[in-house]
């Protein structure tokens, strides 16, 4: 630390721009997270309202969502769509992703503004737009409409973080393993793909939590059937329940644990590739 | 000897206006260590890229062992490179790396085993076999590169720059290690340098290139005893130059006036008298006539600058024209202070015929 | 034969996410764009070549003012997530001397991304209703005496849940920027003589411009086109076009009103996006 003769008195306004700074950051991390933990409070409450204070503890609104039927089936069918597109995103993006890096073509910006415009576009525009579509073609809506909602809308997530990453790969890499006698797709499997793996288990993870949590693509292409956040969504339609909030509970706890496994993933092999 | 590298009227024209190579032949004789050397831009990179297969033609063609190869795709040739950046793969093993295109080849595991541990055993890290390339330093990831180049027994090597990411002392000791590996195994070596002692030191052939052309290819004694243009004696080596008139020539000497006397120079074409040429000089073939000595060749000027480099004194001679040039003193053992030639005071310097260059025309290099 | 097998994975990882985009994007952009020209019949629609949808759009109050309403939100809720998020990168950056606290911080921020979009918008009802927890958190601390509702179901509410719910896009644009500033540049400007204020200002705030692009035209975009915090906790005067768009498509049964409502938004995502680039670009030019 340098002394700066310029700066008036150092040390004091110094103390004062750093107690300024740490209460904002406590009270950021409070609005963040203060709610989280009014959602996780009430699940254990006993009492039907959710007001203060606390009244007591309880595990039943838990043991009410075990027994309750169609709720455990929109959990299943968030699943199925949640897996399906997370393998679309995977099988759309990281070609797409290659495509940008590799590739020049003519186009290539047009190319990169649509694939990444789903990010910034708001889903309900994506979602009314393939209802109309799928309306024109007579394709009755389903789940299977739903993931392929997702995959358009979650499409650039995987492409900005795979992209990002290939990018960081030195080019002589691929050129090494063509000079070494692998073709491109020897070359990709071999090379490139265990270099972005951790990339793109990461964009897998966090499309796999966005589709999971996914509402306005699928109130416009969903059919009979209901995904999980579509489920809570109609329930609070009817009326707020402590119910909702042990559902949430269990979904923020899920999250917690995609984090970490995404954090972990992506920890490992940036330490390898750090020299 | 026989070519193994042939290249045929070779163009790389990445626009109309950006021209990286511009219609190259060259012929590299089989077990050469050859270098390409320029200043950055000069072409040499995307040359040494088209011959590796990274980089296609915009015309000519090259040929390997006689088969044209212009389009093949790297992996398709016979050709093996060390990177610049060295590209080991990071998530595999030093031994998993070096393995890795004899894997591709179709060797047996066993074939693979022994000709990795030929490998690392000749670039002496055969203890490294299992670590990975983040837990080596850059001399030794540098060798396993080479390891991994070697290891295919290709029939050309190509070397981008490759001691250019080492320190200086490290990198003088790889030039003697490179050649003596070269030797050893007896590939063709191609190696692009913007480093004139590297290129010295090492080649067989030195290939000096220019806006994507070839300025000047011979031994590395030719470059620099008969530098063809006052582009490559100023590129190999140190030369000053100073504007001069043909007094008398024939076909193998000229006399030329400079502003601090005349010279006698060994040429190879036919000036005529009053022709107005370029001089070239080299500091190190200099010699500082002591008081009352005599000798051919001589020019006569101040001493204007004395610098001291380690190995000796670097003059500088102001002639009677203002025109400035180097001369190298070699320092003896003891040197009275008396001996230091003092600025300001008189000097004369004589210099071998064939130590003159002398190129037509006024060049500024 | 040997050229196809060159180019063949080129033209497949081009090809497939091209045609993607096309059957899956242009075509229903394509769609709509059609149908917000044609004409509402009751109880269906027929194909027509006219301007009327929009016409309604700009003239019939109706649906003007949520136009406007919508895009004030957006930008209420930019404006406060940059109160919040540049102070906060700037502390990460600049202040925090401890690695380790900056990625934990970094994270803690990063992080309800990852959790139910629904439940963060949920949990603020939940907090803000008349019987919600704030107000039976005051009655019981004793500041007020009978329940508020100047908590929920306005403009108010609506500015903090999506200021909630979107603040990750402002903080990690607006991250990157500042770290990407080379510390030679701020050690330049305090060597000339610049106290921390003018260094701040004449130094750091241009060079992290760019980040605060990026980051209003994500969080702008994003709030434009909710429908779900405005559902929740936005009143009688609070619907957004997302819900207007919802309704036509759905009771009103208006699908060129909703086509067009929806190509608006589309251009405006657009146009921002474009200008946001922009931005983007012209600060990076500006750099080194």
């Amino acid at each position: 630390m340098t002394d700066n003769t310029y700066a008036t008195p150092p040390r004091m306004s110094r103390f004062a721009a750093d107690t300024a700074f740490m209460t904002f950051v406590v009270l950021l991390m409070a609005f963040l997270y203060i709610p989280i933990w009014v959602l996780i409070a009430f699940s254990f409450n006993d009492s039907s309202s959710l007001s203060w204070p606390l009244s007591g503890f309880t595990l039943g609104w838990y043991e009410k969502l075990a027994g309750n039927e169609p709720l455990l089936r929109a959990i299943g069918n968030s699943f199925y769509v949640a897996a399906g597109a997370t393998v679309l995103t995977l099988l759309i993006g990281v070609p797409a992703a290659l495509a940008l890096h590799r590739i020049n073509f003519p186009g290539k910006t047009l190319f990169r503004r649509l694939i990444l415009l789903p990010i910034t576009l708001p889903g309900i525009v994506t979602g009314i737009s393939m209802l109309n579509m799928f309306k024109l073609v007579g394709m009755p809506l389903s789940l299977e409409t739903v993931i392929l909602g997702h995959a358009t809308a979650l499409v650039g997530v995987v492409v900005t973080q795979v992209y990002a990453r290939l990018q960081r790969l030195p080019k002589s890499l691929q050129e090494a393993a063509f000079d070494l006698g692998a073709g491109p797709w020897r070359s990709f499997v071999d090379v490139t793909l265990p270099n972005i793996r951790s990339a793109i288990i990461g964009a897998g993870l966090l499309s796999f939590v966005l589709s999971f949590d996914e509402i306005p693509v699928t109130f416009f292409l969903t059919g009979r059937d209901n995904t999980l956040p579509m489920y809570i969504y109609s329930t609070m339609r009817r009326g707020i329940t402590p119910e909702i909030n042990a559902v949430g509970t269990i979904i923020v706890l899920l999250s917690l644990v995609l984090i970490v496994v995404s954090v972990l993933v992506t920890r490992q092999t940036g330490a390898r590739s750090r020299n | 000897m026989t070519p193994i590298i042939e290249i045929d009227h070779l163009s790389k024209h990445y626009s109309p206006t950006s021209i990286g190579v511009d219609d190259i032949s060259l012929s590299v004789g089989d077990g050469e260590f050859v270098t390409l050397l320029g200043p950055s831009g000069c072409g040499k990179s995307t040359l040494l890229r088209m011959i590796g297969g990274f980089e296609t033609p915009t015309r000519g063609s090259i040929r390997l062992a006689g088969h044209d190869v212009t389009h093949a795709p790297p992996y398709r040739r016979a050709i093996n490179m060390v990177f610049q950046d060295y590209a080991l793969f990071p998530h595999m093993s030093v031994g998993q790396n070096v393995g890795y295109g004899l894997k591709l080849m179709g060797c047996s595991q066993l074939e693979i085993r022994t000709r990795v541990y030929d490998a690392l055993k000749l670039v002496g890290l055969y203890d490294k076999l299992k670590l990975f390339p983040h837990q080596l330093s850059g001399g030794q990831r540098q060798r396993i590169a080479l390891a991994r180049a070697v290891v295919r027994r290709p029939k050309v090597l190509l070397l981008d720059e490759p001691l250019s990411a080492l320190d200086a002392k490290l990198r003088e000791q790889m030039q003697i290690e490179l050649k003596s590996l070269q030797e050893k195994v007896g590939i063709t070596f191609i190696m692009v340098t913007h480093d004139q002692t590297e290129a010295l030191v090492m080649s067989d052939m030195i290939v000096v290139m220019e806006r994507g052309r070839i300025a000047q290819q011979g031994t590395p004694q030719q470059l620099y005893d008969h530098p063809a243009s006052p582009y490559v004696a100023n590129f190999i080596g140190t030369t000053t130059f100073l504007p001069g008139q043909v007094r008398q020539g024939d076909g193998t000497s000229a006399r030329i006036a400079l502003g601090g006397g005349e010279l006698v120079a060994n040429v190879d074409q036919a000036f005529v008298p009053g022709d107005v040429v370029t001089v070239g000089l080299r500091p190190e073939k200099m010699r500082l006539l002591a008081e009352g000595e005599t000798a051919p060749n001589v020019l006569e000027g101040r001493i204007s600058e004395v610098v001291y480099y380690g190995l000796g004194l670097r003059l500088g001679i102001t002639l009677s024209d203002g025109a400035r040039l180097w001369a190298d003193q070699l320092l003896p053992d003891t040197l009275a202070r008396s001996q230091v030639p003092s600025v300001g005071a008189p000097a004369r310097l004589a210099v071998a015929a064939h130590n003159v260059f002398v190129f037509a025309g006024q060049v500024a290099p | 034969m040997t050229a196809m097998r060159r180019y063949l994975p080129g033209v497949l990882v081009l090809g497939i996410p091209l045609a993607w985009i096309v059957l899956f994007m242009l075509l229903p952009f394509g769609i709509i764009g059609t149908y917000s020209f044609w004409l509402k019949k009751y109880p269906t629609f027929v194909p027509a070549f006219q301007f009327g949808n929009y016409v309604t759009l700009f003239t019939d109050p109706q649906y003007a003012l949520v136009l406007l309403r919508t895009a004030k939100i957006s930008v209420l809720v930019c404006l406060a997530s940059l109160l919040l998020a540049y102070p906060f990168a700037y502390y990460l950056v600049y202040r925090c001397r401890s690695a380790g606290l900056r990625t934990w911080l970094y994270m803690a921020v990063i992080a309800p991304l990852w959790i139910s979009y629904l439940l963060r918008a949920y949990v603020w009802k939940t907090i803000l209703g008349t019987q919600g927890v704030l107000n039976s958190f005051l009655i019981w601390a004793g500041i007020i005496d009978t329940p508020s509702s100047i908590f929920l179901y306005n403009q108010f509410s609506m500015v903090v849940t999506l200021t909630y719910i979107f603040i990750p896009f402002m903080v990690m644009p607006i991250y990157t920027a500042l770290e990407k500033i080379p510390a030679n540049l701020i050690e330049a400007s305090a060597d000339l003589g610049m106290g921390p204020w003018r260094t701040f200002w004449n130094v750091t705030l241009p060079m992290s411009l760019p980040g605060v692009a990026a980051g209003f035209t994500l969080t702008f975009c994003l709030s434009f086109g909710d429908f779900v915090a405005p559902f929740l906790v936005g009143g009688p005067d609070g619907s957004l076009i997302a819900n207007v768009i919802t309704t036509q498509f759905g009771s009103a049964l208006n699908w060129p009103l909703g086509s067009a409502l929806s190509v608006v938004m589309l251009v405006v995502v657009l146009g921002v996006v474009s200008m946001g680039d922009r931005a983007e670009r012209r600060g990076t030019a500006g750099g080194v």
